[in-house]
């Protein structure tokens, strides 16, 4: 599914060049749910980004579902983002003008999706993360764990094989953590690939695999014994 | 179906802004209103000179007797020179150039009465060509002084509005009689009103004007008290008027060099002067003009770059979600253009609604009677609309190519 092959990052900072990746080597099957741990500065969003095709590689192969993305035309990166790829962030990210429906509406537009099957899907998938009376809420009148569920689902939104989230639990209290956990273990359930980076150890825990990094490279990547 | 999701998020997402997209859109509606209104009030101004100037005639001269005061074939100076009725065929005959050319006598003082009110006036008798030379317009069913009025020695009079105002009120007063010095004369015609900004004698709007025979019939004048003429080519002014020096000079004895035998006020050579003035205050308009246009561009160009700037973080988001470069940009293309048009269109409407109310404030004052009714140019507009446009779009449009041409991530992290 995921298969990367001495990735490397390099930052250019003014004069400064910083490699934020020292070739990595990983490879991801489909239906796995991994956890990405290592310490601040490590590369894990620098990472997550790649795999996400919000970034590019500075050299290396990275192959998405065995097309090779250093090949792929912007558009065709609009299309796997859109379709292949559910994005979760730290930050949320959410249009702050905009309600719950339509923040969940998004990437449907992008799709191209009619109107009517838009409104179903968005209304499905805000029940699914429970919000379903919170439909014409803004991100400022939204809690912290409603403004990510909001976000998964968002990120869930086109059906995308791939859930990456990055540090999803890490603006938010103990318990609406949890209940975000949860819903990612539901969603893993249902056959999704996922990817969580996270400092939480925990949560760390309830994952097949723990993908260690540090200084921009792997230091382990084993797969948990069952 | 790539326009249906253009339309879909650009409809969206414009009926969620109203807030950027009103304080955008009053931006650009003040930089038009500010330099709609400069250029109308400009353009008004000089219309206004311009009518005011025609108010005298255009392209005459007018020739008064003088005093030589150059000793000339024998004959000292100080000697007057008078003008007489037949100098007018005698000018005409001799110089080719001159189109038209009328004579007036004039008195001051002369008594009229109609019922009980008495008034004491300046009174003049000319010739029927001074309607289009002199600018002395009848207003409608009331007519000038004509050739047979002139033949037939007519007792006949036609006033200035201002007189005729004075003297019989409103009401019309064409076929009225009057009393000139205790002589029945029949009104023919009141002139229409006309804003005059140069005179001799007297402002038209308070002359009392009868035929030039008659008036040397009652008044038994000997001598005009001067002659107007209109050349054919008005650029040939200077040269026209030293043939006059020459002819008079033979007629009268004097010296063409002698510029006191006669004193001629060539308006033509004053339009000249004021032409210039008036070229220099477009020029002057036109920089000034240019200059808040300017301004008003580049604040409409910074209002469109720091309101799409600051969706650099929306652009990364809707990338990251799947946009195609193309349709961020066309979605932001057409926000500026309805924006920056629209903003355009509305600020172009006010300007023409304020212009429009100036114009009809009922307040007569002679200040705003010289500072003219502003007037807005159609063509000028759009022009102004299309360069704060272009301005607006290129500069909205920068940002939200930078934003959509790196990768998603970048723009993620713009605060
Ligand atoms: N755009 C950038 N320009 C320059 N350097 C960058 C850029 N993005 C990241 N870096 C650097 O690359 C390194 C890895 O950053 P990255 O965000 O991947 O770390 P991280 O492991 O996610 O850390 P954290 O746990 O704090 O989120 C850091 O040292 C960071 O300073
Ligand atoms: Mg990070």
């Amino acid at each position: 599914m995921i298969k990367m092959k001495q990735v490397v990052k390099k930052y250019t900072t003014g004069k400064v060049e910083f490699t934020a990746l020292k070739g990595i080597d990983l490879h991801i099957r489909k239906g796995e749910l991994s956890a990405v741990m290592g310490p601040s500065g490590s590369g894990k969003s620098t990472l997550m980004n790649i795999i996400g095709c919000l970034d590019v590689p500075s050299s290396g192969a990275y192959t998405l579902e065995g097309r090779d993305v250093g090949q792929l035309t912007s558009n065709d990166l609009a299309e796997i983002r859109n379709k292949k790829i559910g994005f979760v962030f730290q930050a949320f990210n959410l249009l702050p003008y905009a309600t719950a429906y339509e923040n969940v509406e998004i990437p449907l537009l992008f799709a191209g999706a009619k109107a009517k099957q838009r409104k179903e899907r968005v209304m499905e998938l805000l029940s699914r993360v429970g919000l379903a009376d919170k439909v014409a809420n803004r991100p400022t009148e939204m809690s912290g764990g409603e403004m990510q569920r909001v976000a998964i689902a968002r990120a869930l939104a086109n059906e995308p094989d791939v859930i990456l989230a990055d540090e999803p639990t890490g603006n938010l209290d103990s318990q609406s953590g949890g209940e975000i956990v949860k819903l990612f273990h539901e969603l893993w359930e249902s056959g999704k690939t996922i990817i969580i980076i996270t400092h939480d150890s925990n949560i760390a825990g309830t994952a097949e695999r723990i993908i260690k990094l540090k200084d921009g490279m792997i230091e382990s990547n084993g797969t948990r014994p069952q | 179906m790539k326009i249906s999701i253009i339309y879909n998020v650009f409809i969206r997402d414009f009926r969620k802004q109203k807030k950027r997209i009103t304080l955008t859109l009053v931006a650009l509606v003040w930089g038009t209103i500010s330099i709609m209104l400069l250029l109308g009030f400009g353009e008004g101004l000089h219309q206004q000179m311009t009518v005011n100037d025609k108010g005298l005639g255009e392209g005459i001269a007018i020739v008064w007797g003088g005093q030589t005061s150059i000793p000339y074939k024998g004959m000292g100076k100080g000697r007057r020179i008078r003008l007489h009725v037949d100098d007018m065929e005698y000018i005409k005959g001799r110089i080719p150039e001159v189109k038209e050319i009328g004579g007036q006598y004039d008195r001051w003082g002369v008594n009229l009465k109609y019922g009980d009110q008495v008034v004491s006036e300046h009174c003049v008798g000319l010739t029927p060509n001074y309607e289009h030379m002199r600018n002395l317009i009848p207003e409608q069913g009331g007519r000038m002084i004509n050739n047979l009025d002139l033949k037939l020695k007519r007792r006949v009079v036609f006033l200035g509005d201002n007189i005729a105002n004075r003297l019989l009120g409103e009401g019309d007063p064409v076929g009225e009689q009057i009393l000139l010095n205790s002589v029945p004369f029949t009104i023919i015609g009141v002139m229409i009103p006309k804003l005059q900004n140069s005179s001799y004698g007297g402002m038209d709007e308070n002359q009392v004007s009868i035929p030039l025979t008659t008036f040397k019939a009652i008044f038994g004048d000997l001598y005009l008290d001067n002659i107007v003429y209109q050349i054919t080519d008005v650029n040939r002014n200077e040269e026209i008027e030293k043939k006059l020096y020459e002819v008079m000079g033979e007629r009268y004895k004097f010296d063409p060099e002698d510029e006191r035998a006669l004193s001629v006020w060539d308006t033509v050579a004053s339009k000249k002067e004021f032409d210039n003035i008036m070229f220099g205050i477009q020029i002057f308009m036109g920089i000034i003009g240019g200059l808040t246009l300017l301004i008003a561009g580049v604040g409409v160009a910074n209002i469109m770059y720091v309101s799409i700037k600051e969706r650099t973080r929306e652009i990364g988001i809707k990338m990251a979600m799947g946009a195609k470069r193309s349709y961020i940009l066309t979605q932001f293309l057409l926000e500026a253009l309805l924006i920056t048009f629209g903003g355009g269109v509305l600020g172009m409407a006010i300007s023409y609604i304020l212009t429009e109310g100036f114009k009809r404030i009922p307040i007569e004052s002679d200040v705003l009677n010289m500072m003219g009714r502003p007037t807005i140019s159609i063509e000028i507009g759009l022009l102004v609309i299309a360069i704060l446009s272009i301005m607006g779009v290129v500069a909205g449009l920068f940002p939200a190519m930078r934003a959509s041409s790196v990768n998603p991530v970048e723009s993620l992290r713009y605060e």
